[in-house]
This record gives structure tokens, sequence and C-alpha cells, in this order.
């Protein structure tokens, strides 16, 4: 059964239907365009997050720390201690990747552990020369925990199976020293050169990646950077990448390895995404806040217009309580109408966005908008504008609470 | 015209209302006026009484003072037995929604309702009545009170006359034991006001309520079982 105050709230909005139609729009607006902006700040930097994951892992174990803490009593005869932390000492690299990777897989978060050796090079084409990073790799290995097989433009990693002197080149560097698959090399170290041969071109969109990473079979790593043992560092794919923080903490506790999770490897990129997404909810909370005043200006131009109805609902029984929730009521009802209008306007100009031709490339490879659609930009869209729009409707509903019938209906009301 | 069934519970004769020395002062600072100086008054079941006197002389704040719509500076206010002039904002609204019904000079409909939706709205508040026995009693009332053929009608559709009509019917929705009416005419012209008094009067003593009605109109006054004369806030 409907209560008596939201059968008199329903016919009130009709009161001001052009204030209510503004109220109504704006709030349209509001929960609209915070759910477009969200959608668009959260799908790029996703789209980072993904691009990065694919490149570097979730995690990377590096170099072994010596832990140098000590503890000691203070001095004089009190009790008390004090920690003195003197510096942590590290040990370049990973001396006994095998062992480490094998407590690492006991994480029940990890998905796959490569271990890759590491050394600057020089590239030399029949056009040019660059300097590059060459990283040692067991395909298989790295393949768990990278995109690398979605990232091959040219080429195919069969190619790089079957060639033992194969490599995986970058896009930007394979234009820089004008490289097609299949286009021999020289590889130069130290004055030491081997002739190799290009078996698949990759682009991860990450422009400093395609322009220095080349990959190389762990075996010709080894001997090219003279590393016969050990790794750089161990590159650790997980399945859930939101609680690498916490596996990195744990790892470089278990292991004494320094374990650095993505998160903090970019957390400038994530700052400036991070930021980027606030602006853009405070800027679009604005239309939230002038529905608010809208809707605040509208009831109190109803509780203005209908004062004598509040006199009669107070002289045949209605409440204080009844009144305001005949205020409130109107304005939660222009709220649903608001939100659920407001979701199916941002839901149609996210999908409209997301066709609109974009073409980036510089940490991420894209040709339109990215979106990400997530119900929690809904959800908080529309609580954002309960929150605003119910707060600013108080006001105007506990005034008209607060009328006196003997006021109104004598004409003395204030 | 048929009246609906009464199933008020007054007595005629019985004490509905009643005052003691009652004070109230209207206004601020200099402008602060001592509007009703110590009444006193009655009203029975069954019963209709005119409270008459010139403009300012307090009658209107007198019948909100009854009808708890206001509250006295000094003095007793007993509703059915109820001493309410010093109870709280709760209660008095609860009292005015089960024992009283008003009438105000300009109808005071809601305007976006219709004739039935507004003589429904009493009864939904006080919530005794399955909706189709509000439906049912309210369009008996308007029937009674000559619109049975108008229940649908916005407020905004009919005449003064019949507003006014349906402003009685909704006061009568709760069957209440009192009813207060102030200038219910002071708006109708001389037909109308016939028709309303007549109304107001037939049903409530049929009902068995108590009415206490304000005017300036000295025929109506008459025609009232007493009439209460009042000058400078008290009655003379």
């Amino acid at each position: 059964m409907i209560s008596p105050n939201f059968r008199i709230a329903l016919r009130f909005l009709t009161a001001k239907k052009r204030a209510m139609i503004m109220s109504l729009s704006c709030i349209v607006l509001g929960v609209g365009l915070f759910i477009v902006t969200q959608a668009t700040t959260a799908g790029f930097e996703l789209f980072f997050t993904k691009t990065i994951l694919g490149i570097n892992g979730a995690i990377r174990i590096e170099d072994r720390i010596q832990d140098t803490m000590r503890s000691m009593a203070a001095a004089g005869s009190t009790d008390s201690y004090f920690a003195q932390r003197e510096g942590v000492k590290y040990i370049e690299g990973v001396e006994e990747p095998q062992r480490i990777a094998e407590v690492v897989r006991q994480f029940t978060n990890v998905r796959g552990i490569s271990a890759v050796v590491s050394g600057q090079v020089q590239i030399q084409s029949s056009f040019k020369t660059e300097n590059a990073q060459v990283f040692g790799i067991n395909l298989e290995d790295h393949l768990r925990v990278s995109d690398l097989a979605e990232q091959i433009t040219s080429g195919t990693l069969d190619d790089f199976r079957a060639s033992p002197r194969g490599v995986l080149i970058g896009r930007v560097l394979a234009d820089r020293l004008q490289l097609s698959r299949g286009d021999s090399i020289v590889v130069s170290l130290r004055g030491q050169s081997r002739r190799m041969r290009i078996a698949a071109i990759y682009e991860t969109g990450y422009r400093e990646v395609d322009k220095v990473n080349v990959y190389l079979h762990m075996g010709e790593a080894r001997s090219l950077l003279k590393k016969p043992s050990g790794a750089t560092f161990l590159q650790v794919g997980e399945h859930d990448a939101s609680r690498a923080p916490a596996d990195a903490y744990h790892i470089e506790q278990v292991l004494r390895h320094k374990a650095t999770p993505w998160q903090e490897r970019e957390k400038t990129w994530l700052a400036v995404f991070r930021a980027l997404r606030i602006s853009t909810a405070i800027t679009v909370t604005v239309f939230t806040l002038i529905a608010s005043l809208a809707m605040f200006n509208t009831l109190a131009m109803i509780v203005l217009e209908k004062t004598k109805d509040i006199a009669i609902l107070r002289s045949m029984g209605y409440e204080r309580r009844d009144i305001t929730r005949i205020f409130l009521w109107q304005a939660a009802i222009v709220l649903a109408i608001g939100s659920a209008l407001g979701a199916l306007f941002g839901g149609v100009v996210t999908w409209l966005v997301e066709q609109v031709p974009l073409p980036i490339n510089g940490i991420f490879k894209t040709d339109h908008f990215i979106v990400h659609r997530d119900v929690n930009h809904y959800i908080a869209a529309i609580a954002t504008a309960v929150a605003m729009v119910m707060i600013a409707s108080l006001i105007p509903a506990r005034r008209a609470a607060r009328f006196e019938p003997g006021d109104i209906v004598r004409g003395t009301a204030q | 015209m048929s009246t609906p069934a009464a199933t008020t519970h007054a007595q005629p004769g019985a004490l509905a209302l009643r005052c003691l020395n009652l004070h109230r002062y209207l206004g601020q600072g200099e402008g602060r006026v001592h509007v009703l100086k110590g009444v006193s008054f009655e009203a029975h079941c069954g019963r209709v009484y005119a409270i008459v006197g010139p403009s300012g002389c307090g009658k209107s704040t007198l019948l909100y003072l009854l009808g708890l719509l206001d509250q006295p500076d000094q003095g007793e206010i007993e509703i059915n037995g109820n001493i309410m002039s010093n109870s709280d904002d709760a209660a008095r609204t609860a009292a005015r929604g089960a024992h009283i019904g008003f009438v105000f000079q300009f109808h005071f409909l809601m305007l976006e309702f219709t004739a039935l939706e507004n003589v429904m709205m009493p009864m939904r508040k006080l919530g005794r009545l399955a909706s189709d026995e509000m439906k049912a009693r309210a369009h008996a009332l308007l029937d009674s009170v000559g619109l049975g053929a108008k229940t649908h009608r916005l407020a905004t559709q009919l005449s003064g006359g019949e507003q006014q009509r349906v402003a009685i019917a909704r006061a009568l929705a709760n069957q209440p034991t009192i009813l207060l009416a102030d200038e219910p005419t002071g708006n109708l012209d001389v037909k109308n006001s016939g028709v309303v008094f007549d109304l107001l009067t037939r049903l409530a003593k049929e009902q068995g309520q108590a009415v206490v009605l304000v005017t300036h109109n000295p025929e109506i006054a008459q025609r009232c079982d007493f009439t209460r004369p009042m000058r400078d806030g008290v009655f003379v």
C-alpha cells in the first residue's frame, strides 16, 4: 500500500514542473558525466596497467639483501632498547634463481616465474647502430609472466623457438635500424660481436620498451653477457596483480631479496592517473552540486507555495515528520528518476566515447578511446547524487515541518 | 442526499470541549498584543455554537487554540476529557487527527487532488479504515454534501460553494467529536452560505458532533443553538 506521504509527494511534484525538470536534468547530467569520466580515466589506467603487466609482470625479484640491522641495549641501566638501522646492503642479482623460484611458486597467487639475465649491448644493422638492452629468457617461462605472445606484430614465436640465434626486437628499434623479420644484425658487447637474426618483431605500445628491449634465448644471452649462472632478476606473474604489494613484501621477508611490485615500479604514472581521476570526479561533482542547489531551490519554492497545504495537513493530523517526509520523498522521487536516466545516459555516452578514434602510442598503444565499465562507477555516481541532493533537500523539508499551522491560517507564518 | 452511516461515539449532550481562562498574546516587542484575556468556553456534542464579534476581537485565535493549532500562553484546554493545553506537538497532532475536524473560510482544499482524494486524506493518515472502506466513506460523504457526481473532479474544477462542501465532507471524514469552522460561509454568496450552513449543522447533528463556528453573518449566528459574542478578547 502506498503511504499517504508518498502519494502527496508524488502529486506535489507537478506543482513546479519546470523547476523540477531542471533539477532532474542536472541530476541526469551529474550522474551521467560522472560515469563517463570515471569509465574513460579508469579505462586508460587499466589499459596502462595491463600493458606494463604484460611487459614486466607483477613483481620483479632482484638483488639480494644483506641485512645489517642490529639491536643493542641502550646505554645505562634502563631496560629500554632501540634498533639502529645502519643501512641495507644489496648484492647484485639473483645468485640461485632455481631455488628462489621454487619458494616463490609456493605462493598461491603466483602464476609463473621467469629468470632473466640482462645487460647493455649495441645493435648494428646495415643502416646504423643503436644501444639496446638485451634480456635473456626461457621463452616458455617468460610467456607465463608476460603478454609477449600477443605483442608479436611480425614473424612468429615459433621462428624464435626454432632459431638459437634468433632475437625478438621492438617495433621502434626495428624501425630505427630499418630492420624487418629475417634480417641479420650484429650484437656487440665489450668488443665481442655476434651475428643474429630477427625472428620476430614485437610491439608493446610502451615506447621506451619498444625502443630498447631485445629478447634472446637464455643460453645465448649468458654467453654474450658472460653470466654463466644466476639471473639479473626474476619476473613474477600473478593471478591477482592487485595483491602484488603484499606478496612482494612477503617474498622480500622470506627470501631476503629485493622484490618490487608493479604498483611501486609504476607509481609515477599511477599517481598521474589517480590525480586525473580525482580531478575529473571533482569537476563532474560540480554538476551534482548544481543539481542539489537546483533541488534545494525547487523545494524551497514549493514549501513557500504550499504553506496552506501544510496547514491543512497539520490540521488533519499529519505530524511534523510527515511534512518532512513529504518533501524528502519529492527529492527522492526526482533522485530515483534522475539516477536511472543518468545511469542510462552515462552508459550510452560511454559507448559513444568508446567509438571515438584516438591513436595513442607512448605508454600504451590504442587507436580508439578506452573505457572501463564498472558497476562501482555507477554506484559512486548515484551515491554522490543521493548524498548531495538529500542533504540539500533536508533544509527546506525541515523548514516546512517547523511551520505552525496556526501561524499559517492566521497568515503570520515566517 | 444520503448521510453516511455515523459510527461516532459522541453522546448527545456530552462535554466535547472545554477551555478555562485562556490567554494568548500575539506579536513581539512593542507590537505584542493581548488577544485573548481569560476566555472560558464549553461545547457539548450535538450542539452548534456561534462565536461572533468584530474583526480582531480574538474569535479566530480562540478557534485555533480550541483546535490545537496554536498553544495558549495561559489557561487550560480539554478535549474529550483530556487536558491538551500542555501536551506536546505529537499528542496535539494526534488529537487533531482523531477528534477534530476543521472547515476554513478559504476552503483550503489541496488543489492537485480530486474531491475524493481530499476527503480521503485525513482517513489515510489516521489509518483506521481499509482502503476500500475509506473510498466508500469518502463517496458517501461527498454524496451527502451533494457532490456524488463530482468526486473525481480536481479541486480547481469546483466552484467556491462546491469546494466548501468538499471541505465539510473532509472535516467529517474521521468522524470527529468536534467540528470547528472559521467563517465557513464568509467567502460564499447568500445562497451558497445557506446551503453550506445547513449541511454543516445537519450532518453534525446527525452524527452528534459539537460544532463551533466563527462568523460575521448575523443570520447564520441566529440559526445556531448558542451564540457567544466576543469583544476585545473576552466573551461579553
